[in-house]
């Protein structure tokens, strides 16, 4: 690049590997005045040269110079890739807090009264399922239970006992201070049953299952999967949704069964190992302090957080716009949402319960 | 006068508060294959979609057999779209089952054949569109082209009169595409069935389309017979045919 006679000339190949240095080689020459940028030794330009050649004008445009000597090739380039022609972009509105409040609350309870209708859609056709299996595929509540219920074992039955394990050890500490160490057994009968067993396999249907719901529920809206089933008159609430409102419905219960007696094993093992308690007196403290008010609570909060997983789950998945990025961001919602309104009904359910 | 399957009158169709279809009145009339142009975003994949409710219209009605649509319950109008076919652009077909699961899904659903009369329907479906070999794969292990003709057998899976296709040719090399078109003229032939098209690849037009719709910023610029379009004097028909491309 060289400046004389109010001329600019530039030279070799304008191109995205020489623009970067022929933008601070510019920056260091002092235009007084320019007419003209000369163009004739430029061997090659590509879109991020003409980028360069809209910078100059701009950064020139206060003496308006004229280019000269610009080959048919270098000027069909310049014609295709400059950024002049382009339409004006349309300003973007100034955002206002209270516009942009209002609409959150809009799109709030938009989604509160869809998630209504969805839930009122789920119950309605899970109630007819029972008696009438049409609209869903044969087998598919038994195919769901597996991957809702039997594939979870393993994890649940894991995390169970480490938390029996850690409740005991925590609380044994003080217990023993007092000579109060058969009280551990009341202590994990009562938390696991009522509280801890619920929660904790609903949280972890919620991260394996709710996410799974959403995530199928959403890949296949994405691919008109859905449309699909409404082209072929069955309704996607039945035959996608109904079988895994059916099998957590079976399953929950039942996993938290398993998650209860396992912490309670849990809480046992320290009470041998740690506290030198009896199985038997273990056992008898156990049965003995657990009502069958706590069991039925513990059951029926297993029930409900399994309903509110796959709704949740559903809405999150129904709800999808976009490619695979809103299949993700539909996913991740549903967990987090799962996982809130889990904590949030268990709340509920403790203070109705202690009332 | 002939009695269309399907009318659509003043159809206004709205993404929020943009207007995709403005006012469409077009008719479509029995064992005919109609063909919807138009460049992209004109509107085309959204006027069937609005006819088959799968976007409820902002205004306008819709009359498919006879029957006025667009106000009915959801259990009338799933009887009306017992009848229907659909191929949809990427084929749609439930990933997690088999090609003959998916092919099985509306017979098993809609009529009360026994098993052994469903799995030789199935057959027969998937022969007609030269996937018999296919049968038990799922359609992770199929290429475009075969999906898309496992997605037409499901969709004639019921013999249904009326078949809409959502872009068949698009994506498929020049013999698939050809292919497909043979299929789908043997089905309008045996099967008498009304075919409606979307579609802007011009060799598959001239090779299966008896009539013309050319939509255009979401309005109806010309219906007709190709022959009809090619002299209609429409800048933009004309262009279309003579381009061979739509800008």
């Amino acid at each position: 690049m060289e400046y004389k006679n109010k001329t600019l000339f530039l030279e070799g190949d304008v191109t995205k590997f020489t623009t970067t240095d022929l933008l601070s080689e510019f920056s260091r020459i002092k235009i007084s005045e320019i007419e003209f940028i000369d163009l004739q030794n430029v061997k090659s330009i590509d879109s991020a040269g003409v980028a360069f050649i809209d910078e100059l004008k701009f950064k020139l445009k206060d003496f308006s110079p004229q280019f000269i000597n610009v080959s048919e090739d270098i000027n069909a380039s310049i014609e295709t890739f400059s950024a002049e022609k382009m339409p004006e972009p349309e300003p973007a509105g100034k955002a206002n807090i209270f516009v942009m409040l209002g609409a959150s609350l809009y799109n709030w309870l938009d989604n509160f009264r869809d998630a209504m209708y969805l839930s009122v859609d789920i119950a309605y056709w899970s109630f007819i399922g029972i008696f009438d299996r049409k609209g869903q595929r044969k087998g598919s509540v038994i195919q769901q239970s597996i991957l809702i219920g039997v594939d979870a074992l393993g994890i649940i039955g894991l995390l169970s006992l480490v938390l029996g394990l850690i409740l005991a050890l925590q609380s044994a500490a003080q217990l023993r201070q007092f000579g109060a160490n058969i009280f551990v057994a009341d202590l994990i009968a009562i938390s696991m049953v009522r509280e801890m067993g619920p929660m904790m396999t609903a949280i972890i249907v919620a991260g394996r299952s709710g996410s799974a719901i959403a995530s199928e529920i959403a890949t296949m809206k994405v691919t008109e999967e859905i449309d699909a089933l409404k082209m072929m008159a069955i309704n996607p609430i039945r035959y996608v949704v109904v079988p895994k409102f059916h099998a957590i419905t079976i399953c929950m219960p039942l996993l938290v069964t398993m998650a209860t007696i396992i912490g309670i094993v849990g809480g046992l093992i320290v009470g041998i190992t740690y506290l030198d308690l009896s199985v038997v007196s273990f056992y008898t403290q156990v049965i003995n302090v657990l009502t069958l008010k706590d069991v039925l609570i513990g059951l029926s909060k297993s029930v409900f957080f399994a309903w509110v997983i796959v709704i949740i789950g559903s809405f999150y998945g129904f709800k999808v716009t976009g490619g695979a990025e809103g299949v993700g961001k539909a996913t991740t919602l549903s967990v987090v949402a799962s996982i809130f309104a889990v904590i949030i009904l268990d709340a509920l359910f403790s203070l109705v319960f202690l009332i | 006068m002939r009695e269309p399957i399907i009318k659509v009158e003043n159809l206004v169709a709205k993404y929020d508060d943009k207007v995709i279809l403005d006012g469409v009145n077009v008719e479509f009339f029995p064992q005919e294959v109609t063909v919807i142009l138009g460049g992209s975003g004109c509107g085309k994949t959204t006027l069937i979609k609005n006819i088959l409710r799968l976007f409820e219209p902002a205004e306008g009605s819709v009359t498919i057999f006879g029957k006025e649509t667009t106000k009915m319950d959801e259990d009338e109008f799933n009887k009306i779209l017992e009848k229907i076919g659909m191929l949809f652009q990427n084929g749609a077909l439930l990933n997690s089952v088999s090609i003959f699961d998916n092919v099985s899904i509306p017979l098993e659903q809609h009529t009360n054949l026994p098993v052994e009369i469903i799995e030789k329907i199935i057959e027969v479906k998937l022969n007609l569109v030269n996937l018999g070999h296919a049968i038990r794969l799922f359609p992770s292990e199929l290429s475009g082209g075969m999906k898309k003709r496992a997605a037409l057998a499901r969709a004639i899976a019921l013999d249904p009169p009326l078949l809409f296709c959502d872009e068949p040719s698009a994506g498929l090399d020049p013999l698939t595409s050809a292919s497909l078109d043979e299929l789908i003229l043997k089905l309008k032939k045996q099967l008498k069935m009304t075919i409606i098209i979307v579609t802007h690849e011009l060799a598959s037009i001239h090779r299966i389309a008896d009539r013309i719709i050319f939509l255009d910023k979401g309005r109806v610029l010309f219906q007709g017979t190709l022959q009809e379009a090619k002299v209609s004097g429409i800048t933009e028909v004309t262009t279309f045919f003579e381009v061979g491309k739509f800008e």
